[in-house]
């Protein structure tokens, strides 16, 4: 039994191990083939309500609902009107969407079709 | 003979009834959504960290030469991390003729070891389970698994404390989602490592959202396929004397509200039950912890 003990608790100290490792500005870690993707829902004009449908069922817990962010001790949840984002193509915003930034407690919103995370960046950037 | 069948038919239909009732009553509280899109295949998709999601699993089936019965498997899925996900089940079933019973418990884990995301994406699911022979949850099919388990199933004084590992491939592609799971299982009590693999496939019906609020949507709806089934053990590893099901998944994702799944199962060879109906209702509290704070 000990030795099953110790194997969980090796994967999750690898697990560990691993999100340390992906410590760092997330924006650094995008390809410059990702980063010049362009948004083909950019001009689509039932993006930014359909972006904003998506925002309310999966970021708002934890962006606020007017993606104002909110304060947490371990994971403060950015503020998404912020410098960062403005200047962020929606390629790298892209890119954030699909792998998240694990060590800062964003996941991975791959599970959303490619279209509906274009969707969400058209509403993202009209709030700037 | 007849009244007690009339009895079990409406004790089971009694008990299906107030469960969907608790967790709709608790649909309608909370703001709540769920996810994934399979009974027996994992994908890998993680709980959100800090989300908690309620699960009532549930199988149905008539088994020939037994008694019908329904199995619940009700879970707590944790976000612990956004690379860990945490879960406890605990299993019950009611058998026409025989019991009522509470079956034990499972709790798993599931850790990504690559946090970027890949072609292909592995997760690696490891769980102890503490449940009886009476249980009939089905979560997985291994070894040498078949249709004469659920016969004369409601003894729980066979216990079964297992050790389970998954390794979960995955992989999001077009808006469709591929996943595949090797299982491998073993009894603490002794016998030897017993093996089963799962497969899915799934895409919503429509890959863009919709500009206006809508329930029925096709954007909510996702359709795919799975096949599970049993893979023999150390000493007979292979196809022989194992049971393998396939069948179609529905899932309807309700916007701010529970998730729905079906799927009809059929059995794919003798070993196997000729038809399983699975359904499922599930909600995630988001912020789970952050809600109880306040």
């Amino acid at each position: 039994m000990w030795w099953l003990i110790q194997g969980a608790l090796a994967l999750v100290l690898a697990g560990s191990l691993s999100a340390a490792a992906g410590d760092g500005e997330w924006l650094r870690k995008v390809p410059s083939k990702g980063r010049a993707r362009t948004n083909p829902y950019a001009t689509d004009p039932d993006a930014p309500a359909a972006g904003a449908k998506i925002f309310a069922e999966h970021c708002a817990s934890c962006h606020g609902e007017g993606a104002e962010g909110k304060p947490d001790k371990k994971h403060p949840r950015p503020n998404l009107h912020s410098d960062r984002l403005k200047q962020a193509t929606p390629g790298e915003l892209f890119w954030l969407l699909t792998n998240g930034s694990q060590k800062n407690g964003m996941p991975s919103w791959s599970k959303l079709p490619d279209a509906q995370r274009w969707q969400l960046i058209t509403f993202l950037k009209s709030l700037q | 003979m007849r009244l007690g069948c009339n009895y079990i038919i409406v004790s089971t239909y009694r008990y299906i009834m107030r469960s969907v009732f608790l967790l709709l009553a608790l649909a309608l509280a909370l703001p709540l959504h769920a996810q994934e899109n399979y009974f027996v295949t994992y994908s890998h998709e993680l709980e959100e960290p800090g989300n908690l999601e309620i699960e009532a699993k549930s199988v149905t089936g008539a088994p020939k030469d037994g008694n019908a019965f329904v199995a619940t498997a009700l879970e707590f899925e944790y976000g612990v991390k956004t690379w860990w996900t945490s879960e406890l089940y605990l299993d019950g079933q009611i058998t026409a003729g025989e019991s009522t019973v509470f079956t034990g418990f499972r709790w798993e884990n599931r850790v990504r070891p690559l946090l970027s995301e890949h072609w292909i994406n592995p997760i690696l699911y490891f769980e102890f389970e503490d449940i009886n022979a009476a249980d009939k949850a089905l979560l997985e099919v291994v070894g040498h698994d078949g249709r004469t388990d659920f016969l004369a199933r409601s003894d729980r004084s066979e216990k079964k404390r297992e050790v389970e590992f998954k390794l979960i491939l995955s992989s999001n592609f077009r808006g469709w989602n591929v996943s595949e799971n090797f299982i491998a299982e073993k009894n603490l009590a002794g016998g030897p490592w017993e093996f089963g693999y799962a497969l899915g496939a799934s895409r919503p019906l429509a890959l863009a959202a919709s500009a206006k609020p809508c329930t029925f949507c096709r954007e909510n709806f996702a359709l795919g396929a799975e096949m599970y089934g049993g893979l023999g053990d150390r000493h007979s590893f292979g196809l022989r004397d194992t049971s393998h099901y396939l069948g179609p998944v529905v899932t309807f994702d309700t916007p701010k509200g529970p998730s729905l799944r079906f799927s009809p199962n059929f059995g794919l060879n003798g070993n196997s039950n000729g038809f399983l109906f699975r359904f499922m209702i599930s909600y995630e509290i988001e912020q789970f912890l952050s809600k109880l704070k306040k």
